[in-house]
């Protein structure tokens, strides 16, 4: 595999924990409000504050989502699966246990794929649903630090929000194929719509199994846990930073300890975390308060019919139409530009002139604007209308990007309007270039000298000079011959 | 099967995994007693019910889920009116890990 991590004789095995919030109306098991950002405490109840006697109520559309999750992932999604207790102390838990899942997972044993250069698979062990814990607010001490901290408030609003935690075999050999890897896994939970996974907000979390073991090793080193990387840089730069911790205790002779970790990305350091339960004895047991949750067979064929096209399948059509593998790749992992390409190269006809459109102007002007495709003005429509003028040849490039930046700034215009209203039409009528072409000569006959004397590099000079003269609007071709022609008569 | 014992450092780890501390008299006392309740279910053991399927509900799985729709929360001062210790806008709890 290319791009795997080997230093000093020794390989990189990572696999990573996701946990994706689920944009569910309601929380999990109670009907409270699945929100993000409220005010605190205020979308709780009974149930989600573990009042005594308070049932829960599994979500169906949790359920349905995830299982719609688990099948993009290639995972066998069982008849039956089942709701366990793991049980532990702690502020954000007020139960004191998580509902979870545990020996029957909702999704079970599936492959994802990540194609492109390098390409590679890694395996699903499993993808179960659970509750999310409270938010502790740390009052006093560093922001979000425990330690020192004189006391913490809790919000109880994401207390009992769908998670679908999504675990992989530790299949992954470098710090950039973890970074891969999740993005085209956010990718494909976005496109279905399970989760807006956005790592700034939390609603995705990833946490990694970091080890080192000698090349051709069959057997795992200890790792390590890092925990809660909150964003694709951080997971590749943690995962980066711990491999190399390793490595160097390991070429010290000392051992690596088990533990969690957490990754400062302000220095780069890692330091040990203390553990939530130090003895690691969740004591899972069936909750008995839920009954197990049966998927039909026939219902999970329907629900596999129903995925939209997913990133994987998106790159291989874009591949397939001829466009370059960092074009298809991004593509397939923005569903919004992906959305826009595909209407834009419906109407252009040209897959590669839609894609070199989307990715040269369109890029440039939503990253200038800091917008994603479906919020610009300039609608595929109003693109494709700019496209067909250049294609046609009504316009060169020099306008057509003169034009762009008209669509951005009046919404109501349009290509042929503002090419019409500005005489931007091309000029390749012969008689008028060649007048322009005379009079450029004319006024630089020094330059016309230097070109007969053998200095043919002068020509971009006087195509320059034309172009000026006719205010950009020359075809470029004809203008080159013409120019030629008119030199070496 | 009956012959199960906890041992007097089983029911340490028990209890702090409970967060519960016990002197020895207390350890002596509930070894004794979660011995007993174990007797109990390996009684259930023997009985003969190698063609019973496992399961771990008394009810065959059905669609015991409820349809995604939202409702308000409790308000916030009843939500916190049971709370040891109310800050103004959540629970608060002792520091951590100090």
């Amino acid at each position: 595999m290319s791009g795997a991590w080997q230093r000093n004789g020794y390989e990189a095995v990572i696999g990573l924990e996701i946990h994706v919030q689920l944009n569910t109306a309601s929380k999990m098991f109670c009907a409270c409000p699945n929100r993000y950002g409220d005010e605190p405490n205020t979308n709780v109840c009974m149930v989600c504050l573990a009042h005594p006697g308070a049932l829960p109520v599994a979500n169906a559309e949790a359920v349905r989502q995830s299982a719609r999750v688990g099948l993009a992932l290639g995972c066998r999604i069982p008849a039956a699966s089942e709701f366990s207790r793991k049980q532990y102390f702690y502020p954000d838990s007020p139960k004191a246990y998580q509902i979870s899942q545990y020996d029957q997972p909702l999704c079970a044993e599936g492959s994802f794929h990540v194609p492109g250069e390098g390409a590679f698979s890694v395996r699903i062990t499993r993808a179960h649903l659970e509750e999310d814990a409270a938010k502790m607010i740390h009052a006093g001490g560093d922001a979000g630090r425990i330690q020192g901290s004189a006391g913490s408030v809790v919000d109880f609003n994401r207390a009992g929000t769908p998670l679908l935690e999504i675990v992989t075999e530790p299949d992954l050999r470098s710090p950039e194929d973890a970074r891969r890897f999740l993005t085209l896994l956010r990718a494909t939970v976005v496109a279905i719509g399970a989760s807006d996974c956005d790592m700034e907000k939390g609603s995705l979390r990833a946490d990694a199994n970091v080890s080192i073991r000698p090349l051709g090793s069959e057997e795992y080193g200890t790792k390590t846990e890092l925990k809660n990387m909150n964003s694709f840089r951080f997971l590749e730069r943690g995962i980066e930073a711990e491999l190399e911790r390793q490595l160097g205790l390991v070429r010290a002779g000392e051992a690596v300890r088990q533990e969690t970790l957490h990754f400062d990305p302000a220095t780069g350091g890692l330091t040990s975390l203390r553990s939530k339960e130090e003895a690691h004895d969740y004591r899972y047991f069936p909750e008995p308060d839920l009954l197990p949750v049966a998927q039909d067979p026939d219902d999970l064929a329907a629900l596999a019919g129903q995925l939209p096209e997913l990133p994987v399948a998106r790159f291989a059509r874009l591949t397939g139409a001829g466009l370059p593998e960092a074009t298809a790749l991004l593509l397939a992992t923005e569903v919004e530009l992906a959305a826009y390409y595909d209407d834009l190269a419906g109407r252009v006809g040209d897959a590669k002139v839609a894609a070199n459109w989307v990715m040269g102007e369109l890029q440039a002007h939503l990253n200038a604007a800091g917008i994603v495709a479906d919020a610009t003005p300039v609608t595929p429509e109003r693109l494709a209308g700019l496209v067909a003028l250049v294609v046609a040849g009504t316009i060169n490039q020099t306008s057509a990007k003169e034009v762009f930046q008209a669509l951005v700034e009046d919404p109501a215009a349009t290509a042929a309007g503002v090419v019409g209203g500005r005489g931007l039409a091309q000029v390749g009528d012969a008689d008028e270039l060649g007048a322009i072409v005379d009079r450029v000569l004319a006024d630089h006959p020094d330059e016309v000298a230097a070109f007969r004397g053998g200095r043919e590099q002068v020509v971009g000079f006087l195509v320059g000079q034309c172009m000026k003269a006719s205010g950009g609007r020359a075809d470029a071709k004809a203008l080159q011959a013409l120019l030629r022609e008119r030199l070496t008569a | 099967m009956s012959d199960v014992e906890l041992t007097p450092d089983e029911v340490r780890h028990v209890a702090a995994l409970a967060r519960l501390g016990l002197d020895d008299a207390e350890v002596e006392r509930l070894g004794r007693e979660l011995t007993s309740i174990l007797g109990h279910v390996n009684t259930i053991a023997q009985l003969p019910i190698a063609d019973v399927p496992p399961t771990t509900h008394a009810n065959p799985h059905g669609d015991a889920l409820r349809p995604d729709a939202a409702r308000p929360g409790a308000p916030r001062a009843e939500a916190l009116a049971n709370a040891p210790d109310p800050a103004p806008e959540g629970f608060r709890v002792p520091p951590i890990g100090a």
